[in-house]
C-alpha cells in the first residue's frame, strides 16, 4: 500500500529527529561536563 | 508630555541627518524603483502586474525599509551616538518613538512615491470613493512598520551579523501588516473587483498591530539599548 | 571515546570516578518512562487504533502530528513565562533565561516535526504537500520566529545582554502569535476545523483513537520534559565554561610550560 510509506516514515522522521537532537545534547554535556569544576553543576 | 518634545527632537535630528547625507533620495528611492521594475520582469504580464500591483507596492516598500532601519542605527553606533543620547538621560522611550517617528516619515514618503511607481508602470488606479481608505492604510501601516523596525532595528544594532539577522527577525513580524495593508490597498483601488468596505477590517487589523507594538517596543526599549 | 586521556582544563579529584555529563536518577526514570511511552504510542498510533472512516489509515499521523504542536505551543509558553521571571523578578537569574532558550529550541525541533509530518499527511489526504492555509500558514510564520529568537540568543555579548534581548523576543513572539493567527485566518482558511479542542467542550472522536492520542501527548510531553533538563543543564555548563574557559586556558598553558 502506498500510504504506509508515508505514515511510517512520519512516525520514523520524527523519533529520529528528536533521537539525534536527544544524542547531540548528551554528548555536549558529557564532554563540557569535564571541563566544568562540579560546584558549578547545580544537579550533582 | 516632555517625552513626546523630546521624542521630537529625536525625530528632527534623525531627519536632518537623513536630508543632508541625502542617501534617501540617491540610493533608497532609487533602490525601490529598481525593485518595482524587477517585478515588473518576474511577472512580465500587464494584467497580472495590475492584480498584484498592491502587493508589490508594500513588498518593495518591506525591503526598501530593512535598508532605512540599518541606516538609521548605523549612524548612531557609528560613532557611539546612542550610547551619548543614553548618558544625556534621554528617556528610552522619548528615543524609541523620536526614532518610529523618523523612520515614519521617511516609510510615508517612500510609500506615496511606490504608490505612484504603480500606478505609472502597472496601471493601477486610484479612485476618489477609496481615498480615504487608502490615506488611513498608509498612516496605519507606516506606524505598525515603523515601530517594528525601530523595536528590531535597536536589537540587532551593534552586531555583528545585524545585516543578515534583521531581515530575519523582522519579515516574519510585519507579515500580518503585509497581509492586511495590501488587501486595503486593494479594496481601496478595487483591484479585482474589490469594494471599499471590504478593506475596513483590515484597517482594524494593521491599527491593532501597530498600537502592540508601539506600547510593547516602548516599554521593552529601554532595557533592549541599556548595555 | 577513550577515557584514559585527560583534557585540558579537566578536574581531576574524587569525583573523577562518576560519569559525568547532565543525567540524573530522576532524568534516567524520566526518559526510560519515554522510551516505554514512545512504545506505546507506535503500538496504538499504528497497530491497536482503527483506521478512519474518511480518512482511512492516513488518520495514524494524527497521533504524532497532533501532540508535537501541542507540546510545541506549551514549550513557546514556557519561554514567555521564563523571559518574563528573568525580566521582572529582582535578581534576574540566569536559569530562567537558559530554560526559556532551551524551551524554545526544543520548541522550534518539535514545530519543525509538526511542519514536515503535516506535508506528508497533506500530500495523503489533500493531494498537496502545502497548502496556503491559515493554520498552515500561521504555524510556518511561527517557526521563523522562533528561529529568529534562537539567532538573537547567539549574538554574543555578555549573558545578561543575552538574555535582557531574548526575554524581550520571547515575551513580543507571545504577542505576536495571535495577531498573525487573526491576520492570516481573515486572509483564507481550508485546513480541518479542531477536532478535539473544541469551544462547545464537545469531543467528537472514536474512543480508542482519542486514546491513542492521549498517548501521544504524555509521550511527547515525556519526551519534552527530558529534553530541557539535558539542554538547560547543557546551557548551564556552556555559560559557566564561558565564564571560566579563559582561566581554565590559561591555567593549561601554564601547566603546559612548566613540563
Amino acid at each position: 500500500m502506498d500510504d504506509a510509506g508515508f505514515i511510517i516514515g512520519s512516525y520514523a522522521i520524527t523519533f529520529a529527529a528528536i533521537a539525534i537532537f536527544a544524542w547531540t545534547t548528551i554528548r555536549r554535556g558529557r564532554k563540557l561536563a569535564q571541563q566544568v569544576p562540579p560546584e558549578e553543576q547545580y544537579w550533582t | 508630555m516632555r517625552v513626546w518634545r523630546v521624542a521630537l527632537l529625536v525625530a528632527g535630528k534623525d531627519l536632518r541627518i537623513e536630508r543632508r547625507s541625502r542617501v534617501v533620495t540617491n540610493q533608497i528611492v532609487p533602490f525601490a524603483a529598481v525593485t518595482m521594475v524587477m517585478f515588473a520582469f518576474a511577472l512580465d504580464a500587464d494584467v497580472v502586474l495590475q492584480r498584484v500591483a498592491p502587493g508589490l507596492v508594500w513588498l518593495a516598500t518591506l525591503f526598501s525599509m530593512l535598508v532605512l532601519v540599518q541606516r538609521a542605527y548605523a549612524i548612531e553606533t557609528d560613532d557611539g551616538g546612542l550610547d551619548a543620547l543614553r548618558v544625556a538621560g534621554v528617556d528610552p522611550a522619548a528615543l524609541f518613538l523620536g526614532k518610529a517617528l523618523a523612520l515614519a516619515v521617511q516609510l510615508a514618503v517612500l510609500e506615496v512615491i511606490l504608490l505612484g511607481t504603480a500606478v505609472v508602470l502597472y496601471g493601477a488606479e486610484i479612485r476618489l470613493e477609496g481615498g480615504v481608505l487608502l490615506v488611513t492604510t498608509l498612516i496605519t501601516a507606516t506606524c505598525g512598520l515603523a515601530v517594528v523596525g525601530t523595536l528590531y532595528g535597536g536589537l540587532a544594532a551593534g552586531f555583528r551579523g545585524r545585516e543578515t539577522l534583521l531581515p530575519l527577525l523582522v519579515l516574519p513580524v510585519v507579515a500580518p501588516v503585509l497581509i492586511g495593508a495590501t488587501r486595503a490597498v486593494e479594496s481601496a483601488l478595487g483591484t479585482a473587483g474589490a469594494v471599499v468596505s471590504e478593506g475596513w477590517p483590515w484597517v482594524g487589523l494593521l491599527t491593532v498591530f501597530a498600537v502592540a507594538f508601539g506600547v510593547g517596543g516602548t516599554l521593552a526599549f529601554g532595557p533592549l539599548i541599556d548595555e | 571515546m577513550t577515557e584514559t586521556q585527560t583534557p585540558p582544563g579537566a578536574t581531576t579529584g574524587p569525583d573523577r570516578s562518576r560519569r559525568p555529563g547532565t543525567g540524573t536518577t530522576a532524568t534516567r526514570v524520566l526518559g526510560i518512562l519515554a522510551l516505554v511511552a514512545v512504545a506505546w504510542l507506535v503500538a496504538f498510533g499504528l497497530g491497536f487504533s482503527p483506521a478512519d472512516r474518511d480518512q482511512e489509515e492516513s488518520v495514524r499521523i494524527l497521533y504524532v502530528h497532533v501532540p508535537t504542536i501541542w507540546v510545541a505551543y506549551v514549550a513557546f509558553v514556557v519561554t514567555a513565562i521564563c523571559s518574563g521571571l528573568y525580566m521582572f523578578t529582582k535578581n534576574h537569574a540566569l536559569g530562567f533565561d537558559r530554560a526559556a532558550g532551551a524551551s524554545a529550541e526544543i520548541g522550534v525541533l518539535f514545530v519543525a516535526l509538526t511542519l514536515v509530518v503535516g506535508a506528508l499527511w497533506g500530500r495523503l489526504t489533500w493531494g498537496v504537500f502545502w497548502q496556503w492555509d491559515a493554520r498552515l500558514t500561521t504555524t510556518a510564520l511561527l517557526f521563523v520566529t522562533y528561529i529568529g529568537y534562537l539567532a538573537v540568543r547567539r549574538l554574543g555579548g555578555s549573558h545578561h545582554q543575552r538574555a535582557r534581548r531574548s526575554a524581550v523576543i520571547g515575551m513580543l513572539a507571545v504577542l505576536l502569535i495571535p495577531l498573525v493567527h487573526w491576520s492570516v485566518r481573515l486572509w483564507r482558511s481550508l485546513h480541518q476545523e479542531a477536532t478535539v479542542l473544541r469551544t462547545d467542550g464537545q469531543v467528537k472522536m472514536d474512543g480508542l483513537m482519542l486514546f491513542s492520542l492521549f498517548v501521544g501527548v504524555v509521550a511527547f510531553a515525556l519526551i519534552y520534559v527530558w529534553l530541557m533538563l539535558h539542554r538547560t543543564r547543557v546551557m548551564a555548563l556552556e555559560d559557566a565554561l564561558d565564564d571560566h574557559g579563559l582561566e581554565a586556558a590559561l591555567a593549561a598553558r601554564r601547566a603546559e610550560g612548566e613540563n
